[in-house]
């Protein structure tokens, strides 16, 4: 019953505050723009409220059975296959669910502040509400269809949100490519559904329920449980933003800022890490497509910090970097650390928000600036925002004791147990490429992050904006300071045992990405630790491995990561501040790689060359002209001149002479006496 | 002795004729003519079968199609005149406007 009210809370403020804005619109009078943000505000607070709860309820409940149900009749019913409308709550999605409501929460406070003069205020919080509830849809969810109506929900309010300001030819055209970017991925994630129903109703059990895939996994071969997990994270390479199918989400910074925090930063994204950890048990029994998740996850952590090194616009740095550090999570899930992935999806959630809202704050400052080369000591006139900004910014680039620095560090240890564990299908040389370009990308993210804290609040103004820029008011600092304070802290989750810490996410998790709490029986078979050790302990022990083995190994994993980190502070702290000429020098000496940074890669480009145009082209030549106009049009026209030329040729019948009427009647009476008789 | 058979031959002969003119010739009062036999050929079969049932029904019926006979020559020799007023000639191949 809490289960249902916690989704509900939302889906009734986005009704009632969508309700107004409809109102509004209709009758032409200014919607109550301050109840509209009460009310949009109260959802997510109160879900969060009765999540609190519900997570007290599940710690109490005993390690391995951990699950609260609620069941609402079927949903579908289609011949055998029976989709009940389910919720089911175990570690995994309450962890989530604190994360969307608490982190959400806050957004939405400071949303009051930031869209204050915005005369669309209404309408945004009824679809800031109604993500809310499409969100905790996706992880409440208790069977992939049902997971799959969160995930296209996520995605249209994504759209809406980025679109917000769709009298902008260019806005809405970023909401479009956002949606149809993740179009390719859903059409993936679709297919995966399928496979998934086909596989276990060829096996007699016609459900696609997350318990009765956790039951029946052992149905699932080897080369369809590839299969389904490749295409499952075509899905989530489409929502989280992962190569190939990034692209829309630097683009999405179109829409407001908050919106930026709370959806293209520290959830909806996120999303894709979410299922992989949800069906960590299929995962487990794919070597393969986890060879192919750590892959694309070390190329887009990679890809995504090289071009925000060079990135001006500030959002447009923090999109890449969340890009990047999405990477991060996949690379955890791809080496089986389900549980240091969640854990870097919750950290991540802290500081990214905290920055996108910091850099909300200073766009407001800056009256809409956004370019990063015309700020400058703006810590002075900011002081909070500046604070929490740098905060964050140490927490992400892997500084310790903050946060980013135990969650990524989970993750990277894991990579390098997962290179150079026995199972891994790669070959040795790709191997140990891996482990190196993901530390080379940690170095980055310090120095890109560092690059920006620097660029904007220290050094001198260099703009008249700049100069008399203001700090923003306590609505919108408060919830800065709030996730500044859990970017900093949140990291005491999982603090290695190298360190005298204890690791409390792995254990937490461990049921349910394992699949044991929904009833999973450990198969023969896995892939992360010696073949003997079943699915279980190998997932506890990777998780163990992340955290802590040996601890002379571990210090000098953390050692290293830390050393990239603060190697990437210091080579900005000498760029940006110390000499502020060194980057231009750089820049001219390597013109050509400059110059394919500030590009992107070209991405865009080569997408636009190849993808976009052929296929407008084959639209309009081959299925405009060809198709449509050569086949079908010519069909129908056809029709109607048959018919023309046909009826011409029996109008010849009709001479108007009676005489040949009675002929014709008579070989007809003729015909049917010579039948009859 | 000459039996029921022998009028029903007779009026079957007297129909295919009539058939056959109404069909085949071109001249509207021959047309007409010609339908006139086919419904006499049918009056000869009625009352043939009265005289062979003793029922004078069929008599009956005789007088009706007579009746109607009449008033149809009534109509159909308006008819031909207003064509060859209109046509100057009672040849049904020019009258086949309703067609065009």
């Amino acid at each position: 019953m809490i289960l249902w009210l916690v989704l509900l809370a939302p889906l009734a403020g986005a009704a009632i505050v969508g309700a107004m804005a409809l109102g509004a619109a209709r009758t032409g009078r200014p919607a109550p723009r301050g109840l509209a943000a009460a009310i949009a505000c109260a959802a997510p607070i109160a879900s969060f409220a009765l999540a609190l709860a519900l997570f007290a309820a599940l710690r109490a409940m005993p390690e391995g059975a951990r699950l609260i149900e609620a069941r609402a009749g079927d949903w579908l019913a289609a011949g055998r296959l029976h989709v009940p409308l389910g919720l089911l709550l175990d570690p995994l999605s309450i962890t989530m669910v604190l994360v969307i409501t608490g982190i959400g929460g806050l957004i939405h406070v400071y949303s009051i502040g930031y869209m204050a003069h915005d005369k669309g205020v209404v309408r945004y919080f009824a679809y800031l509400n109604l993500f809310v509830f499409f969100m905790l849809l996706l992880v409440l969810g208790d069977s992939l269809p049902l997971m799959f109506v969160g995930w296209e929900g996520v995605g249209l309010c994504s759209y809406l949100l980025i679109g917000f300001w769709f009298e902008d030819a260019a806005k809405a055209a970023a909401g479009k490519k956002a949606f149809v970017v993740n179009r390719i991925g859903d059409f993936g994630f679709l297919l995966g559904i399928l496979l998934v129903f086909w596989t276990l109703a060829s096996a007699g059990h016609a459900s696609v329920s997350f318990r009765d895939i956790a039951a029946h996994r052992d149905v699932f071969s080897g080369e369809i449980v590839t299969a389904v997990c490749l295409l499952l994270f075509l899905g989530a390479c489409g929502k989280s933003a992962q190569i190939p199918l990034y692209v829309w989400l630097p683009d999405a910074m179109a829409g407001p800022t908050p919106v930026s925090a709370l959806i293209h930063a520290a959830t909806m994204v996120t999303a894709g890490v979410y299922m992989v950890a949800r069906l960590g048990f299929l995962y487990a029994m794919a070597p393969a497509a986890s060879a192919v998740i750590v892959i694309v996850g070390v190329a887009t952590a990679l890809l995504a910090a090289s071009i925000a090194l060079v990135e001006t616009d500030i959002k447009k740095v923090l999109a890449y970097s969340t890009v990047s550090q999405l990477g991060y999570m996949f690379i955890g899930a791809g080496s089986g650390a389900y549980a240091a992935a969640i854990f870097h999806v919750v950290t991540h959630a802290f500081f990214k928000a905290c920055l996108f809202l910091g850099a909300g704050s200073v766009i407001h400052a800056m009256r809409e600036e956004q370019d990063i080369r015309k700020m400058g000591g703006l810590r002075g006139p900011m002081r909070i925002t500046g604070l929490t900004f740098l905060v964050s910014t140490i927490a992400i680039a892997g500084l310790p004791p903050l946060s980013g620095f135990f969650s990524k560090d989970a993750i990277l240890a894991a990579l390098f147990g997962w290179q150079t564990g026995a199972t891994s299908p790669l070959p040795p040389f790709v191997r140990a490429l891996l482990y190196p370009l993901a530390l080379l990308g940690a170095g980055l993210t310090a120095f890109y992050m560092f690059r920006l804290t620097f660029l904007v609040f220290f050094g001198n103004p260099r703009s008249e904006k700049a100069a008399h820029a203001h700090e923003s008011s306590r609505v919108m600092t408060t919830p800065l300071v709030l996730l500044a304070a859990g970017a900093a802290v949140a990291g005491a989750l999982g603090v290695p045992h190298a360190l005298r810490g204890s690791d409390r996410i792995a254990p937490w998790l461990h049921e349910s990405v394992t699949g044991r709490v929904l009833g999973a029986s450990p198969p023969q078979m896995n892939i992360f630790y010696p073949p003997e050790m079943d699915i279980w302990t190998a997932i506890s022990a990777i998780a163990e491995r992340a955290m802590n083995e040996h601890a002379g190994r571990d210090f000098l994993l953390m050692a290293l990561s830390v050393g990239v980190a603060l190697g990437g502070a210091t080579l900005a702290w000498q760029f940006y501040l110390r000499k502020p000429s060194a980057p231009a020098r750089i820049a001219t000496r390597f013109a050509g790689l400059a110059r394919l940074l500030r590009g992107r890669w070209f991405v865009d480009e080569a997408y636009d060359r190849f993808v976009v145009r052929p296929s407008e082209a084959f639209s309009r030549v081959t299925l405009w002209r060809g198709i449509d106009v050569g086949i079908i049009d010519r069909a129908v026209n056809s029709v109607g001149g048959g018919a023309k030329i046909g009826s011409y040729a029996l109008r010849l019948l009709h001479s108007g002479q009676a005489q040949t009427y009675g002929i014709l009647m008579l070989v007809g009476l003729a015909l049917l006496a010579v039948k009859l008789l | 002795m000459v039996g029921l058979p022998h009028y029903l031959i007779l009026s079957a002969f007297l129909f295919f004729v009539g058939v056959v003119g109404a069909l085949a010739r071109r001249n509207g009062l021959i047309v007409f003519m010609s339908i006139e036999l086919m419904l006499n050929a049918a009056n000869l079969a009625f009352v043939a079968f009265s005289r062979y049932l003793g029922d004078p029904g069929g008599q009956i019926i005789v007088f009706f199609v007579i009746a109607v006979a009449a008033a149809e020559v009534g109509v159909g020799l308006a008819i031909v005149i207003a064509l060859s007023r209109n046509t100057e000639s009672v040849n049904l191949d020019d009258a086949t406007r309703l067609g065009q």
